[in-house]
């Protein structure tokens, strides 16, 4: 599965059978069409982004009266972004908002990395152990593990979340980051597992066996032949955790309170209250995405590599 | 094993008393005891326990992290605990079951959910188009699929203002003066129960369309182009070779990409809780955002707990029955 994405689809080039005139306008509408409905989705999928960069460089009554073109419409400022603190202007002065918004920020990160990084590492393990050796758990085999691991994706968030505070409280993680780390493990773990699996088993075994041969211990192979050729698999896993665990909302609502608490939830007490600014809601939640923006553009390659791991089987 | 046993039961010993402040000895417990266990494995089975090692930890992990939470979830599933109520909590015994049989706003949340996971199928019209789409003979693939994937970036928190909260806001939100413009008098989202269902929906399926996307454009790119072309020249419009090639041969990526939406979709709630709170009166509501709100206002952790264990149940058997159909069309199919 893996090796059809990088490659770009099959042009299908060969097949210009231009003749008759009404062949050449059904294939020419044809593509128009086809461009026109790709465009018209690139709207939909944009426009909210576009929006939402713009509004928070906008005064009042530019939202109000919907007006959309920077320097035709209305002149952007960066009113927004002082309310953050975060505007040229303001980024030197001391801001208490700022300060917030760079704990949550900060917390985010914390939280996405090591958790993505956990469960890399464990999820590595776990799917390399699976894909060559052969288990033996009292009735479990190898499928029952895997099965095992992938079925936590079913369980829905809601069924932990309520258990996991008490036993937090009583476990003194509530409004921690290890916390917060140790439950976005668990969402990821599956992910991670099912992407590393599939990368195992498109490596082949002869190079380990080699290894082995020369007097390499399981775990000297492991770590220095396998692990590099899988690279990018761990990448795409890492990548795609990083995501799902940055924009978590429902635990880390739950299990943060003041010290933990991550963008998310920050952004949605914000929009909870009516009254405040739009532009400042905007820059907040620009401020939330763009990271996210940076990567689906920047390492759609992986994203996509890690969702089409498996895929078809 | 012996000596593992040993040392879990002086851990157990040893940790017991000094855990008056917190529980977390219990914690640092349960590792010592993961690591004695691995080291255990190695000793006592050489080759075939460093071979476990490599499952081990995840396993650990995974069973520690769900399997006790569940079970200590049943537990408070059938007290009448409400952190509000200062009498601690009470095994209740089936009271919170039959309070859930009467109670019209679960059953409301997950008829829902039903409505929910019934739009997948549309979902997984429009995501096919959009693979074809990019999957035919076009330029700037790239930018249109970096441009198609970003909605699902973006955090449904996030989204829940940018499209809930501001594109909808009925005076100024651009989308609701486009609707005004396509004539609808007071473009009011969120009010009539249908319109609202379906808003939310759409503003999920925006986020989600672009996983299927990518998986069936997978799919799509993997095809074998021969067989295409044999059906080119036997003479079959694209209509019937659609039908006839294309679609047969994308089944097993349209399922997976179908059970794995749905399986998502099972457990939507930020954007329930960010724009609707499931309003009004309920009409949005999904089992999550209902169990989240059960808990918020009314501190109610029992019955919410209940809830949400009977959700998994319905859940678990749901999966199991839609995997088991769609295992058994795929056989008939081929």
């Amino acid at each position: 599965m893996t090796t059809a994405i990088g490659s770009e689809a099959t042009a299908e080039e060969d097949e210009v059978e231009a003749g008759s005139l009404a062949a050449w306008i059904a294939r020419f509408g044809g593509k128009t069409l086809v461009y026109a409905l790709l465009i018209l989705w690139t709207v939909i999928a944009l426009f909210p982004i576009y929006w939402t960069l713009s509004t928070s460089m906008k005064l009042g009554r530019d939202v109000t009266q919907g007006h959309l073109i920077p320097w035709v419409d209305f002149s952007p400022a960066w009113k927004g972004w002082q309310s953050l603190g975060l505007s040229p202007d303001t980024i030197f002065a001391t801001s208490n908002v700022r300060e917030e918004f760079l704990k949550k920020f900060v917390n985010s990160v914390i939280c996405s990395f090591g958790a993505a990084a956990v469960a890399v590492v464990l999820g590595s393990l776990a799917a390399y152990g699976l894909s060559r050796f052969e288990y033996k758990f009292g009735p479990w085999r190898n499928r029952d593990i895997l099965f095992f691991f992938i079925s936590q994706l079913i369980l829905p968030p809601v069924v932990l979340a309520l258990p996991f505070l008490v036993l937090y409280k009583a476990l003194a993680l509530l409004d921690t980051r290890v916390g917060l780390i140790l439950v976005y493990t668990l969402m990821v773990l599956p992910i991670v597992i099912w992407v590393m699996r599939d990368q195992f088993d498109t490596i082949p075994q002869e190079m380990e066996q080699a290894a082995l041969v020369d007097g390499c211990s399981i775990w000297g192979a492991f770590v220095r032949i396998v692990l590099p050729m899988a690279a990018p698999g761990m990448v795409a896993a890492f990548i795609l955790s990083l995501v799902l665990c940055w924009n978590e909302y429902f635990f880390a609502s739950l299990l943060t309170g003041f010290d933990a608490q991550t963008l998310p939830v920050m952004v949605a007490s914000q929009t909870g209250s009516q009254g405040i600014n739009w532009w400042t809601i905007a820059a907040l939640a620009t401020a939330a995405i763009t990271p996210l923006l940076l990567i689906g553009i920047f390492l759609e390659r992986y994203i996509v590599m890690g969702l089409t791991a498996g895929a078809g089987k | 094993m012996i000596a593992v046993a040993a040392l879990q039961i002086l851990d157990g010993l040893g940790l017991v008393p000094i855990a008056f402040v917190n529980w977390r000895p219990t914690l640092y417990a349960f590792l010592l005891w993961s690591v004695a266990l691995g080291v255990g494995q190695v000793l006592q089975y050489g080759e075939v326990g460093k071979q476990r090692l490599f499952v081990l930890p995840a396993l650990l992990f995974t069973a520690a992290m769900v399997i006790f939470p569940t079970l200590f979830g049943l537990n408070i599933a059938f007290t009448d605990w409400n952190l509000n109520a200062q009498s601690g909590h009470h095994f209740n015994g089936l009271d919170n079951l039959r309070t859930l049989w009467g109670d019209a706003y679960f059953w409301n949340a997950l008829g829902n959910m039903a409505f929910y996971v019934a739009t997948v199928l549309v979902q997984y019209a429009i995501a096919f188009g959009l693979a074809m789409l990019l999957n035919a003979d076009i330029r700037g693939r790239k930018f249109f699929r970096v441009a198609f994937l970003l909605p699902f970036m973006l955090s449904p928190v996030a989204v829940s203002w940018m499209i809930g909260k501001s594109l909808m806001e009925n005076r100024f939100g651009p989308l609701a003066n486009f609707a005004r413009w396509l004539g609808w008098e007071n473009p009011a989202f969120f009010t009539d129960p249908w319109i609202a269902r379906t808003t939310i929906i759409a503003m999920d399926a925006w986020v989600w369309i672009p996983f299927m996307v990518i998986l069936l454009l997978a799919g799509l790119q993997a095809l074998p182009t021969d067989i295409k072309e044999a059906a080119k020249v036997d003479g079959a419009s694209s209509w019937q070779a659609f039908w006839e090639i294309t679609f047969p041969l994308m089944l097993p990526v349209s399922l997976t990409a179908i059970v794995l939406r749905t399986i998502f979709e099972l457990k939507l709630a930020d954007i329930v809780i960010n724009v609707t709170a499931g309003g009004p009166g309920g009409a949005t509501d999904t089992v999550s955002s209902f169990v989240f709100r059960e808990y918020r206002d009314r501190s109610n952790v029992g019955y919410a707990t209940m809830v949400a264990e009977v959700y998994l149940i319905i859940i678990v058997v749901f999966i199991t029955l839609l995997l088991r159909a769609t295992s058994r069309y795929m056989q008939k199919m081929t």
